[in-house]
């Protein structure tokens, strides 16, 4: 058990703040369910403004973080702090700065759209409940959807309502857990069109298994596995730390040798593919697609395909969490 | 808690609850009052309704279970507990909401029975013949009963997320402290404590009242029961957090 220091850590805070406001503050935490240790020891910090994909199997303790995020369950040791507020201490604020679609989207079925957003706007406690609610319906493009009951809605539009709930009280955090899960491509489209608009003025935790959600919505992925933080970085840097070396595959129209191949400048290792077909291995790929073009060319070789496959988040993904 | 009161009134309301709640007590009263013979009032020669009263009570251990059954059951079973409590709003807030819904329910499944002692009164051959204050320390004791029956519904919904475990638990308890305790004071073995046990129950208070003269006690005894089952329905829901 770590010791409590809600105060002391709120005074760092409030120094640090003046230089980058965080939204979010995870010291430490942890949450034992019996003897099972769902989430461990984690910490992390998210400044304000920012979109951070929180990336993990399944069952590797995202949902936990989340719902001790957002006031659901209290942790088992360490603190969270959202906004300067401790989620133990200050719940019923934090929880009004926070906009939180949980996992699987619970809602009111039987309960007309517009009915819904007016009950939730009003259990946020929102002072212009009208205008709020035709705003928030009009951003997620629920127009046409407002008089119907939810349970007549399809997964997609359910998200939207799931989302305008979320938001509908303006939060300054969203916590968004896996909200493209189940839709079709195309919804799954809308959905994070709909995301890195909100994205932009507000700090959002979106947790997922799907690593191009990441790169396509994300400026930041926490990696967690087995309830632990495994890499947190830019999804740029992220790529580009476990990116060892690329793999060109070429295939050229007559035959050639494979010591011939091997000189060409870059290129680390050379395996046949069969067919003329060769994976060329190098430790960059800087001006490679150059080099090897002149290399046919020089040789009178003709270049019929060439491949360049680069490591991508899910590389990393599948490698951080084996 | 008036957002979730509101809430919870339109859901009785769109799903048929509430209609057919009211519909169907008043067609249970109805029946045993004015048609099936034992207990029709128009034979027994007496001004008065003490035929409802008798019957009421039972009637609302199956009527405000049902109705009680789904309010925590469901929001449990579908997830939406998880919204409603990461709100800001009290978790007392919640669980008062729903419980003043579910009492308003009864208030208006009362409220038509009215017409039945308007129409003894008209029916009575001297005026002035019915006991008017027998009568409304009554309503007063079966209004008193149903907050009690409410709170055991509420409470029963909040322990469970099956709908049917809910329900079934809750006629037991409600059934337990209208009458078991009755019973159990007549038991040999309780000589001596039996007074104490008869008075657990709901049913001594409740005949108490309707003799027309409210007693503080009966009025603390209900109060009493109510805030109980609140209290525990909070530790229930507050359990999330263990």
């Amino acid at each position: 058990m770590y010791p409590r220091f809600g105060h002391k850590f709120k005074n760092c805070l409030t120094s640090q703040q003046k230089i980058k406001p965080l939204s979010i503050s995870v010291q430490q935490l942890t949450k034992t369910y019996g003897q099972q240790k769902a989430v461990n020891d984690i910490s992390f910090e998210v400044p304000a403004g920012q979109v951070v994909g929180f990336l993990g199997p399944n069952g590797a303790g995202k949902t936990t973080t989340m719902k001790m995020l957002t006031c659901f369950i209290p942790p088992t040791s360490g603190i969270a702090i959202v906004c300067g507020l401790d989620v133990e201490e200050n719940s019923v604020e934090v929880r009004s700065l926070v906009g939180y679609l949980p996992e699987h989207n619970p809602l009111y079925l039987d309960m007309y759209v517009k009915e819904y957003l007016d009950f939730a706007a009003e259990i946020n406690k929102v002072k212009n409940v009208k205008e709020r609610v035709s705003e928030m319906i009009e951003i997620t493009g629920l127009t046409l959807e407002k008089r119907k009951k939810i349970g007549q809605l399809s997964k997609g539009y359910r998200q939207r309502v799931g989302l305008a709930q979320a938001m509908i009280h303006n939060p300054k955090v969203l916590i968004l857990d896996e909200p493209t899960s189940g839709l079709d491509p195309n919804q799954i489209g809308e959905i994070r069109n709909l995301i890195r608009t909100i994205g932009k003025e507000k700090t959002v935790l979106l947790s997922t298994h799907i690593m191009q959600e990441v790169e396509a919505m994300c400026d930041r992925a926490i990696i967690i596995n087995r309830g632990t933080i495994v890499a947190d970085d830019n999804t740029a840097n992220l790529r580009n730390s476990l990116k060892t070396e690329s793999v060109i595959t070429v295939q050229f129209k007559n035959a050639v040798s494979e010591d011939k191949l091997r000189k060409i400048p870059g290129i680390t290792k050379v395996s046949s593919a069969g067919d003329n077909r060769w994976n060329l291995h190098s430790a960059g790929n800087e001006g490679l697609q150059e080099s090897i073009f002149k290399f046919a060319v020089d040789n009178n070789l003709v270049l019929l395909e060439s491949k360049l496959s680069e490591s991508s988040l899910e590389d990393v993904f599948k490698s951080l969490t084996r | 808690m008036w957002t979730i009161y509101k809430k919870e009134i339109r859901s009785f309301l769109s799903s048929l609850i509430a209609y057919i709640t009211i519909i169907v007590f008043l067609i249970a009263t109805s029946l045993f009052l004015w048609i099936f013979r034992d207990t029709n009032i128009l034979d027994a020669g007496y001004a008065d309704i003490d035929p409802l009263f008798e019957l009421a009570p039972i009637i609302f251990i199956f009527l405000i279970s049902a109705i009680t059954m789904r309010s925590f059951s469901e929001e449990k079973k579908t997830g939406t507990f998880e919204t409603l409590t990461t709100r800001p709003i009290s978790d007392l807030s919640i669980i008062l909401g729903k419980y003043f819904a579910g009492l308003t329910l009864v208030v208006f499944s009362i409220l038509p029975t009215l017409i039945y002692y308007y129409t003894v009164i008209e029916l009575s051959a001297e005026v002035n013949s019915v006991d008017t204050g027998a009568t409304n320390g009554s309503y007063l004791g079966l209004l008193m009963l149903g907050a009690a029956y409410v709170a055991i519904g509420i409470f029963s919904s909040v322990i469970t997320e099956n709908q049917i475990v809910s329900f079934i638990i809750s006629m037991f308890l409600c059934f337990f402290f209208y009458s078991v305790f009755d019973y159990l004071s007549s038991f040999e073995f309780l000589k001596g404590t039996n007074f104490f046990v008869e008075w657990l129950g709901i049913n001594y208070h409740y005949r108490s009242i309707s003799k027309g003269v409210i007693d503080t006690r009966d009025v603390i005894y209900f109060i009493s029961l109510v805030s109980l089952f609140i209290w525990l329905t909070k530790i229930i829901f507050g359990s999330r957090k263990w």
